[in-house]
């Protein structure tokens, strides 16, 4: 574990409690503990990506279940960090329909164009970078995920372009890095080819 | 070849408008309170005289699934939990629903929830596919909007509430039980069966555990009858189907065929063939990550179906293709899956929990030649003392592609085995 600082404590802003109420109002009355991982997940958004200690117990006081059960779903699920992340976690599949089409290359150019080593945080806090499981997106293999947004059908330039601007602060174009719409053969349509037909 | 016309996902490229009105202009939410006219028990019969079975690899009859959930409510309330927790390596098909035909999914709630007796049904997405979550609410609230979904949802006099439930990264949440506890605000661990979630499932209450894909055809198969989608595939492995096909092929794609294709034919028509041509085809895992490969000789003529797959000793699961030419180091393929079932282990039972990191560790050694031929035997073994000793069907899934590579490829481990001997002595 790297060193870093927990706050001492959490609270939602207005924007977050806004959203709790309405991930806690799904759920049947009394099954409030339902809500658990949205709220941990609104929390970390909150926290720059990250969920501290403190903001575990504020969630778990908010839905009045026991702490500890809220340390569990935490660290159960992999998409909690528990300690700090860039400012952009680069999720690279390296699962076989990624690595099948080169995802052991699109690792190195990742390393390269964070300039950090798989499971660390760049010095300048841009990058985080990760090896996953199975993002299932994988007739666009290989791809990444950061944060919110996939980037498919990935070679080490794009990848490495993809970073670049990200640290330039651009919005690089997500989905798709070779022209394809979506999950089409990228050689033209075998199936509902009728333009004309919604 | 299935014609366009029989196609159940005509947006699945997400070439035209995925919401309500484009949803409205494909045929979806088209009479849907005539449907509900028919009754429950109607709604029930067709889907199992469609002969549909569960899209999310188990294939076990949709129709009949929903006929054990009680008649009539002793109180508590039922639930239909939709699976969305897309994570079988190799499958990507519920992803192009919810991002591009949500309503389909929608709607296919709404009438399953009827068949079952719920009044909510909740969508369970995996937490990595924001944005196509994004899109599903979109479609929630059109629905909710337009008085499709809600109170007298359709006119129909049944309401209806749809929800959303992000997962937050862990495969384990698409075993059906595990899928529940998690949405109880707890780790995903699945439970033992009995009771099954028809008696005691989501907060102990009757529930319905299914796949988006199963849900999402079943408003069609209502429009247009069980026997059109019978129509389709042999007898027992029905309908149409959403194909994923991966790996070494020349254009990788998501398509809707026919069940029943040829896998070969599947590959050729829509993938642009094995790259390097057929003969440069090594092996095919033919369901997800969880079922056993498949060498040439049998990829030749196998049909994509349940039975047919079944005999070859692998499985439709997910029908989720992945193809390796012969550039493919088959152990360092299979090993790479033997560590994503170490990872994602729930660590509940003991021969999973420990038998994964066994099994990955000596695939480890597999693939580097580093063992003795009767580790072999050993590693087999090991697999068969998971298989069928855990509370859910993980620990199978981490024994299966072992066994088929085992079973399929022993002369490429064995060989490899010597080879390092040999490395070893020079």
């Amino acid at each position: 574990m790297s060193d870093f600082v927990q706050p001492t404590s959490f609270e939602f802003k207005a924007e977050a409690l806004e959203m709790a109420k309405v991930h806690i109002a799904k759920y049947p009355e009394g099954r409030q503990a339902s809500a658990v991982m949205p709220l941990l997940d609104l929390a970390q958004r909150q926290n720059d990506g990250w969920l501290p200690t403190a903001a575990m117990d504020y969630v778990a006081d908010f839905l009045d279940m026991p702490r500890i059960e809220a340390y569990e779903v935490a660290t159960f699920y992999t998409m909690y960090n528990l300690e700090p992340v860039g400012k952009h976690h680069v999720q690279v599949c390296t699962n076989l329909p990624c690595w099948l089409r080169g995802s052991d290359k699109i690792v190195e150019a990742a390393i390269r164009g964070t300039g950090t080593e798989m499971g660390s945080m760049s010095d300048d806090g841009l990058f985080t970078l990760s090896e996953m499981e199975c993002l299932g997106a994988c007739v666009n293999a290989p791809m990444m995920q950061i944060n919110d947004d996939y980037y498919e059908d990935l070679d080490e330039t794009s990848t490495e372009s993809i970073l670049t601007e990200l640290r330039h602060g651009k919005e690089p174009k997500t989905g798709s890095q070779i022209g394809r719409k979506t999950c089409e053969p990228i050689g033209g349509l075998t199936s509902l080819k009728d333009a004309g037909a919604s | 070849m299935l014609k366009d016309q029989d196609r159940i996902f005509t947006n699945i490229y997400g070439m035209h408008d995925p919401f309500l009105a484009g949803a409205e202009s494909r045929g979806d939410w088209d009479g849907t309170k005539e449907l509900l006219a028919k009754g429950r028990d109607w709604v029930v019969d067709t889907v199992k005289e469609s002969g549909l079975r569960g899209r999310g690899g188990a294939g076990f009859g949709t129709g009949l699934k929903w006929s054990f959930m009680p008649k009539e409510s002793d109180g508590r309330p039922h639930y239909l939990v939709v699976n969305a927790d897309e994570g079988e390596p190799g499958t990507c098909k519920d992803r192009e629903i919810l991002r591009h035909d949500p309503h389909k999914l929608v709607e296919g709630c709404l009438v399953a929830s009827f068949a079952i007796g719920a009044n909510a049904a909740y969508i369970y997405v995996r937490g990595e596919f924001y944005r196509e979550t994004e899109a599903l609410q979109r479609a929630i609230d059109e629905a909710y909007e337009a008085g499709l979904i809600g109170k007298d949802a359709c006119g129909s006099g049944w309401d209806f509430d749809c929800y959303i439930h992000r997962g937050m990264g862990a495969y384990i949440c698409g075993e059906e039980t595990a899928l529940i506890e998690s949405m109880e605000g707890k780790k995903g661990q699945p439970r033992l069966k009995p009771p099954f979630p028809a008696n005691a499932g989501l907060y102990g209450c009757p529930s319905t555990v299914n796949n988006v894909e199963s849900i999402a055809v079943a408003p069609t198969i209502l429009r247009r009858g069980a026997d059109w989608f019978a129509g389709f595939g042999r007898a027992n492995n029905t309908g149409t189907k959403l194909f994923n096909i991966s790996g070494h092929v020349e254009q990788p794609c998501t398509v809707e065929e026919e069940m029943s294709v040829p896998l070969k034919e599947l590959i050729e028509k829509h993938a642009g063939g094995v790259r390097g041509g057929w003969d440069n085809l090594l092996a095919i895992i033919p369901g997800g990550a969880s079922v056993p490969c498949l060498p040439k000789g049998i990829c030749d003529s196998v049909l994509m179906d349940f039975d047919s797959l079944k005999e070859q000793q692998s499985g439709l699961g997910t029908a989720a293709i992945m193809v390796m030419d012969k550039s493919t180091d088959i152990v360092a393929a299979i090993a790479r899956l033997s560590a994503f079932y170490k990872h994602e282990s729930c660590g509940q039972c003991t021969p999973c929990r420990e038998g994964t990191g066994w099994m990955s560790r000596m695939m480890q050694r597999m693939v580097a030649g580093n063992a003795s031929i009767d580790e072999i035997d050993l590693l087999e073994q090991v697999t068969r003392q998971v298989e069928g000793h855990t509370i859910c069907a993980l620990g199978d899934a981490a024994a299966w592609p072992i066994q088929g590579l085992i079973r399929h490829f022993r002369p490429e481990l064995e060989s490899r085995i010597e080879q390092a001997k040999k490395n070893a002595a020079a």
